[in-house]
This record gives C-alpha cells, sequence and structure tokens, in this order.
C-alpha cells in the first residue's frame, strides 16, 4: 500500500502485464484468482466430459477403470481447490475493499502471497497426472486406507502430491481468511458500521471466519494422512491401532463448514443483486445479514451427517441429525427475503438477474433434497449414491456457480469499464440452467434406484437416466463458449461502462469505472444509511450528489 | 405467499391464492405418493418405513418448491419493470410479524421430521455393537469358519478388494452370493480385510461401511423373495464399481435345502470379476494407472452367478 498523500492519478495503470507479475493491488489480485480459477474451470470440466463419456454407457470402455478413478477424482479437486475457493477469493478481493470504501486489502503482501501460493499448488496438482501410477485416484475426500495403499511404492506418486497440494491451498485460505477478516473489520468507510455494511461483506465475513476455524483440522487431518502415506505410522490404519474413521472426522469437520464458505458469499452475490434490479431494498436486512452467523454456528457442528452410515453410533446419527435439520431455518430466512425482496418490485431481466433467479430455483431445490438426506433413514439409503451427487452438484453447480457468474456480470463493468454483451449473456445463462438440470435432475432418480456414486461401470437398468445426464453434461461444456465469447469481446472492445450502470447502490458504484489503484484514497465518504435504500430517496453517503456529479463530469470529458 | 403485498387485501386475490394453495396441496399428494415408484421393490422390514418417510418428505418438498417457484414466476410476469421506467418501486424493507412466521414454520417443520425419522431409527435398531478386532489372520480364514465364536443366525460378511465372502457359520457353508429366508431376522458380522467397504442392498434400503479393525453387528429382515444386488457403496480402489453380488432371498423352505445342498459342495473359487479383469488387463502394453491386484477369490462352497437378472 503506497501512502495516500499524492492527488489521485485519473488514468488507469498501465496494461495488461500487471495481471502476469506480483502485484499487491487487490483488484489486479482479483482479476488474476478470477481468470486462473476459469483456466481450471475449463480444466476441471474437460475431465466431467470424459467422466460423463464413460457413464453414457453401462460397461467400462471409454477409458481403464484406473484412469477412470484418477479422473473423478481430480475433477472434484480442482473444481473446488483451484476453481470455487480461488474465483470467490477472487470476487472478495474485487469486491470487499470497495464495497467498504478500503484502498487495498488490510495486508497488500500477505495477498499476494496467498495468490501466488495456487498457481503454485495448481501445478503441483496437475504434475501428478505424470508421475508413475498417475493421480491421486482415491476420491476428493481421499478416505484411507485406500488413499494410502500407494501400489507402486514410490515416495513421489499421486496420492503425495496430492495432499501436499491440499494442504497449500489450505495454508493460502487461511492466508486469504485473515486479511478478508481484518479488512472487514478494520477497514470500513466512516459512518460504516456493521448493520450499515453491504451483506456480501456480512456473508464473507461469516465465511472467512469459517475458514479460520475448520481449515486446522483439515490440515492436521491430511498431515497424519501423509506421515501414513510416506512415513509408515499408523493414525488412520487399523492393524497398527489406528482408525480409518477418525481421518473422516477430521475431513468433514472441515469439509463440511466448506460448503458454507461456498455458498455463503453466493447469498451475499443474491442479496445484493436481487435488490438492483427489483428496485426495492433487501427485505428484512438484519435477519439476512445475522442469519449468515447462524449458519456458521451450526455450519460447525453437523459434519457427522456426511458419515451416517459410516462408524458411528445412533445417538450420534440422531444427534447430528437435529443439528442438520436446523440449518434450515437460517437459510430459509435467507429465501424467504429474497422472495419478499422480488415481491411487488419493478423487475429488469437482466443477465445478473436472470442468473440470481435460476440460482435462487436450483438452491430450493437442492435444500430440499438437502432436508432429504439430512434425514438418517433416507440417507442410510442414498447416502454414496447418486442422489448425493446430484444434490451436491445443485448446489455448487445451480446455485454456487450460477450465482458467481450473476456476479461476474454484474460487477464486470465495474472493474474492466467495459461492458458486457446481453445477449450472449442471456444465451449462456439459458444453456447453463438447461444444462445443469438435464445432467443433475437424472442422479436422483439414479440413487434412489440405488446407482453407487464413483462408479466406473454400472448395472443396465440405470442406462437411460446416464444417457440424459451425459447430455446435459454435454450441454453444459457448450454454455462456456457463449461465455468465454462475451467476456474475452466485450473486455477488449466493449462498450465504455459509466460509473454505475446498473443504477445500484453502494460504494463501489460511487467510484469510477474501473477505479483508481486505491479507490477513494483520501475522499471515503461518510456512509449515512443502511444499504440498498432502493425507492427510499435517502442518500447513501454525504455530498453524495456532488461525488455522482463529479464522476459524471469525468465521463463526458473522457 | 401473497400476504407480503402492499396493496389492501381484496376478496378475490384470497380466493386466488387459496385455490392455487389448493392445486399445490393436491399435486404434493400426488407427488409424494410417485415417490414409491422411484425406489426398488421393497424387499426388508425397513424399506416400508424408509419409503413412507421418504414419500412424505417428498411431498412437503413438492408443496414448499411448487410455491417458491410460484412466488418466482408470479413476481417474474406482473412485477415487470415497463421499458422505459427507471424508477424504484415501493420501498419496502421488512415485516417483522412475516419474519417471525417464516422462522417459527420452517423450525417446526424441520423438528417434527427429525422427530419422525429418530422414531423411524429405532424402530429399525439396524445397528448393533460395534467391537474392536485384531486383523486377521489369513490362513485361519481361508476356507475355514470360526463357527464356535458366533451364534447360528447370525452370517459373517468378509468384504475385499474385491469379492464378497459371505459364511454361515455352524452351517459350514460360504458363498460368493448372500443368501437368506424370507422373514427371518438376520444380523450379519460385517468385517473388512484391507480397506472401506459399503454393505448396501438398495432393495432392502439398508447400508453400513465395513470397517477394516472393527466387526460391526447390523440386523435386518428380509421380507421379500427375489434376486437382489448387492452393491459396494464405499469407495474401495480399482475395481469398486465391479465389487457386487447377488442376495437371494428364499422361502424358508427353500433357505434349509439351499443350506444343506450347499454344505455338501466342494470348495470352489467364488465370483471375483475383479481378478478375471485383472488377468486380461495383466495381459495389455499399457493398461493404465496403477492398481492394487485383487485379493485371490475366496474359497467358497457356492459361487453363484453374476449375469442372472435381478429384481432391485
Amino acid at each position: 500500500m503506497t501512502s495516500a498523500t499524492f492527488p489521485a492519478d485519473p488514468k488507469p495503470p498501465a496494461g495488461w502485464s500487471r495481471y502476469f507479475g506480483f502485484s499487491t493491488d487487490a483488484k489486479v489480485i482479483g482479476i488474476q484468482y478470477i481468470v486462473l480459477a476459469f483456466f481450471y474451470f475449463l480444466v476441471g470440466g474437460f475431465l466431467a466430459m470424459i467422466i460423463r463419456g464413460e457413464l453414457i454407457t453401462p460397461a467400462s470402455d471409454l477409458v481403464d477403470r484406473t484412469v477412470y478413478n484418477g479422473i473423478y477424482t481430480m475433477h472434484g479437486t480442482i473444481m473446488l481447490f483451484l476453481f470455487i475457493f480461488p474465483v470467490l477469493n477472487g470476487l472478495n478481493n474485487l469486491l470487499i475493499p470497495t464495497m467498504i470504501g478500503a484502498p487495498d486489502m488490510a495486508f497488500p503482501r500477505l495477498n499476494t502471497a496467498a495468490f501466488w501460493l495456487v498457481p503454485v499448488f495448481s501445478l503441483l496438482l496437475v504434475s501428478s497426472f505424470f508421475v508413475p501410477g498417475g493421480p491421486a485416484a482415491a476420491g476428493w475426500w481421499s478416505y484411507p486406507p485406500v488413499s494410502i495403499q500407494n501400489p507402486l511404492g514410490h515416495f513421489i506418486n499421486g496420492e503425495f502430491l496430492w495432499i501436499l497440494a491440499v494442504a497449500l491451498s489450505g495454508i493460502s485460505s487461511i492466508m486469504g481468511a485473515v486479511n478478508f477478516v481484518t479488512t472487514i473489520l478494520r477497514m470500513r468507510a466512516p459512518g460504516m458500521t456493521l448493520f450499515r455494511m453491504p451483506v456480501f461483506c456480512w456473508t464473507a465475513l461469516a465465511a472467512q471466519s469459517l475458514q479460520l476455524i475448520g481449515l486446522p483440522a483439515l490440515t492436521g487431518g491430511a498431515i497424519m494422512l501423509l506421515m501414513d502415506l510416506s512415513f509408515g505410522t499408523s493414525f488412520y490404519r487399523a492393524e497398527g491401532g489406528g482408525d480409518p474413521v477418525l481421518y473422516q472426522h477430521f475431513f468433514w469437520f472441515y469439509s463440511h463448514p466448506a460448503v458454507y464458505v461456498i455458498i455463503l458469499p453466493v447469498f451475499g452475490i443474491f442479496s445484493e443483486i436481487f435488490p438492483v434490479y427489483s428496485r426495492k431494498p433487501l427485505f428484512g436486512y438484519v435477519y439476512v445479514a445475522l442469519a449468515s452467523f447462524i449458519i456458521v454456528g451450526l455450519g460447525l457442528v453437523v459434519w457427522v451427517h456426511h458419515m451416517f452410515p459410516s462408524g458411528v453410533s445412533q445417538w450420534m446419527r440422531d444427534l447430528f441429525m437435529g443439528t442438520t435439520m436446523l440449518i434450515a431455518v437460517p437459510t430459509g430466512v435467507k429465501v424467504f427475503a429474497w422472495l419478499g425482496t422480488i415481491w411487488g418490485g419493478k423487475l429488469r431481466l437482466t443477465t445478473p438477474m436472470l442468473f440470481c433467479l435460476g440460482g435462487l430455483f436450483n438452491f430450493v431445490f437442492a435444500g430440499i433434497t438437502g432436508i432429504m438426506l439430512a434425514t438418517v433413514p433416507v440417507d442410510i439409503h442414498v447416502s454414496n449414491t447418486y442422489f448425493v451427487v446430484g444434490h451436491f452438484h445443485y448446489v455448487i453447480y445451480g446455485a454456487a456457480v450460477m450465482g458467481i457468474f450473476a456476479a461476474i456480470y454484474h460487477w464486470f463493468p465495474k472493474f474492466t469499464g467495459r461492458m458486457p454483451y446481453e445477449g450472449l449473456g442471456k444465451l449462456h445463462c439459458l444453456l447453463t440452467f438447461v444444462g445443469a438440470n438435464l445432467n443433475f435432475l437424472p442422479m436422483h432418480p439414479l440413487g434412489l434406484m440405488g446407482m453407487p456414486r464413483r462408479v466406473s461401470s454400472y448395472d443396465p437398468e440405470f442406462t437411460f437416466w446416464n444417457v440424459i445426464a451425459s447430455l446435459g453434461a454435454f450441454l453444459l461444456g457448450v454454455s462456456i463458449i457463449p461465455f468465454l465469447l462475451n467476456m474475452l469481446s466485450s473486455w477488449i472492445r466493449g462498450p465504455k461502462a459509466g460509473h454505475n450502470p446498473w443504477n445500484a447502490i453502494g460504494l463501489e458504484w460511487l467510484l469510477p469505472s474501473p477505479p483508481p489503484v486505491e479507490n477513494f484514497e483520501d475522499e471515503v465518504p461518510t456512509v449515512i444509511s443502511r444499504p440498498y435504500g432502493y425507492g427510499s430517496g435517502e442518500p447513501l453517503v454525504e455530498h453524495q450528489e456532488e461525488i455522482e456529479r463529479r464522476l459524471e463530469l469525468q465521463e463526458a470529458t473522457a | 405467499m401473497t400476504t407480503s403485498s402492499p396493496r389492501p387485501i381484496n376478496r378475490s386475490a384470497v380466493l386466488g391464492v387459496s385455490l392455487w394453495v389448493g392445486v399445490l396441496v393436491l399435486l404434493s399428494h400426488w407427488m409424494g405418493q410417485q415417490a414409491y415408484h422411484w425406489l426398488p421393490v421393497q424387499a426388508s422390514n425397513a424399506a416400508p418405513l424408509v419409503d413412507g418417510l421418504f414419500s412424505f418428505e417428498t411431498a412437503l418438498g413438492t408443496f414448499v418448491f411448487a410455491a417458491v417457484v410460484s412466488v418466482m414466476l408470479w413476481v417474474m410476469v406482473f412485477n415487470r419493470a415497463d421499458k422505459y421506467d427507471d424508477s424504484d418501486a415501493v420501498p419496502i424493507e421488512g415485516n417483522t410479524k412475516l419474519e417471525v412466521i417464516w422462522t417459527a414454520i420452517p423450525f417446526v417443520l424441520v423438528m417434527g421430521i427429525a422427530v419422525y425419522a429418530m422414531r423411524v431409527n429405532h424402530t429399525l435398531g439396524v445397528l448393533g455393537p460395534m467391537e474392536h478386532i485384531h486383523a486377521h489372520n489369513s490362513t485361519e480364514i481361508q476356507g475355514g469358519y470360526p463357527g464356535d465364536r458366533l451364534p447360528a443366525e447370525q452370517v459373517e460378511v468378509i468384504a475385499r478388494q474385491w469379492s464378497w465372502e459371505f459364511r454361515y457359520p455352524g452351517r459350514n457353508v460360504s458363498a460368493t452370493e448372500l443368501h437368506l429366508a424370507v422373514d427371518q431376522p438376520v444380523t450379519f458380522r460385517l468385517t473388512s480385510d484391507d480397506v472401506l467397504h459399503g454393505f448396501y442392498i438398495p432393495a432392502f434400503r439398508l447400508k453400513q461401511d465395513v470397517i477394516p479393525g472393527r466387526a460391526i453387528d447390523f440386523s435386518l429382515t428380509p421380507t421379500r423373495e427375489g434376486r437382489y444386488r448387492l452393491r459396494d457403496s464405499q469407495f474401495s480402489g480399482t475395481w469398486f464399481a465391479a465389487n457386487q453380488a447377488d442376495v437371494l432371498v428364499h422361502s424358508q423352505d427353500d433357505y434349509a435345502a439351499w443350506l444343506k445342498q450347499a454344505s455338501g459342495q466342494p470348495l470352489q473359487a467364488g465370483l471375483s470379476l475383479a481378478s478375471e479383469e485383472f488377468s486380461q488387463r495383466q495381459q495389455q502394453k499399457n493398461p493404465g494407472w496403477a492398481t492394487v491386484p485383487p485379493a485371490p477369490p475366496p474359497q467358497v462352497n457356492v459361487p453363484g452367478s453374476p449375469s442372472l437378472p435381478h429384481d432391485g
């Protein structure tokens, strides 16, 4: 962070090259995260195409079973650790400082280090495709003893690289979380009390607090796994007195909250975008903001629901069913609040709004199958079947990825200074929505019929729904084409964006598009009201008219 | 759903909403009935209980989902801004009464479901004690039966990479397909020789992980004669998908006859699709990535047949 005593430089800093070097500017780092994440989105998506290609027929006939297992393991790992966490950290970098009026993150160099760990551990992970024996092939849960069997006996093997990459990813995420939490707590604009903070920042604060609490458990568990794999310890080996179920507790103690790390910021995105395109305040702002922290509290005590059919006793099943059920309450509060927000509004069905509506549709569906999964007797039947795969792809792709697309279209003009194309955006939205439902809905009947997940072949009675799911997956593969076209062409030669093209309320919309390096620099406005004052006519900050007039003047002369 | 409307309540709106709620209730009831058809045949005492709960949740879920989607569609059709209308809508910031209601109703609903589900759990009582055991001595179990250890009606299930072996201690019978008598409670003793496996029979709606280092008691009662699939449900490595076995539920007479006949058969190699595929794979030049070799097929009295049609 440079000292902010010099007058603002009105020109955006030079060219494309800054995205390829070490930058401490959160807005550069944010875009670095997002672009790198989408590169891995394509890699993970390509692996998904192979998976669905294999599963379009019952026999194991496209790739060898070992290759299938490696590919589905890497699909999950890449999508979670190299796509969804980095892309969300990218949004955090772009949105948190601009939304709260901070010049940058609290620890800019830590931010740089956290980002640059991503290319490091991603290369480590991808390199495992090329070591003898192939990559890790025990699923993204990496449950022992399968994960520590190491068939070739080499010291450097796919699983070894996998554990190192996951541990480094955890370190990077902790570094990011320290930064995001500190920035939100310490660097808000004058007058921006917690209850005047945009909901996206509330959800980011909640999600990043979860990272700080949960990740140490995963990292500790992973280190013990590495010891078992490479140094002959037996933390999880039954024959040495260890217990494989112990690993499952470490793993899910973090990895269930990890789902909330993913979905909470998406709730934040929904809460930002519905008011803008409904022209109404967020319904029940305080409840929505606080519900995030109720989800954090409950989210930490539900992990055993991933282990109902594992080695846990009956009373634990009952207890964790109860806590899991309770999560439906704060989540329901949010869903009803969004409905209350759009109800009676003046809707504009722009690309970001359509993505949010589609995401909400998918999320409600996933919530209902989530309740089914929470009830132990039903879970016993469908756990580890395609029902679960369908459920979480509805959450992660149907809701989270659609919310992320909504965010990208909505804030694209702010951070690139260019408008994305609506036609391509709507086509992208339609293909994504149809493709996701076609791909993931058939997984539910498959699971109910008893098709286990992670299989490289299956009995012929499952063929029909698998063919539909594969066709949906290929459609999803196609859906990314209009997105990439839109992003590239509008970034290069899209129409210039004004400071507030959507007529939205928020500090970030009182900055030029793209914002200068230090955002508001010395002139951070004083916040005087709650966010989302649509229709109230109250200004968000002191001297708002003056700020807007100056921005318009700048745009007119540019 | 429409009570949050800022407009004064009018009779036709109330009537319309009530009618629509009625339609949704009918739809939900219908979906609840449909839910039974999405599941395999009911072949154990657990199945009707699980299916009843699932049907109830499907009906309730359909109602919630359809109601939410109705509101979304209504808004998308009737609350659109006119083309050149840049103005804001009426600012409603919240409604405490409504917020309390939509916190309380889901709370009551999910707690109700939880209590219902706990009752099902306790009625089923499938899970017995979990006993930590020492590693098997592999020579002891080759074709032998630790019969003195177990009650006669208990079936010992041994999961391996990648085969299932079922032993009937006291009857001197072992097989790679599971034979059970209809309406007779049976307790399994689940053990694994290597990694985690999942003992999952979809037609029975029951599943239990098999954990190395533990012997898990697991009880159920088959209620329908037929041939069903047992599938490994916890990822166990390369031939995980091929680690299936058939479950045959007989009448009690047929079951007794099968046991008698089986005990007279000599030990032979049991079914193991993994072993077959592995030996073919060994002949390929570049078969794929590394794998643990399959355990040799267990020596059993009755291998069974892998290719007969099953009921679920």
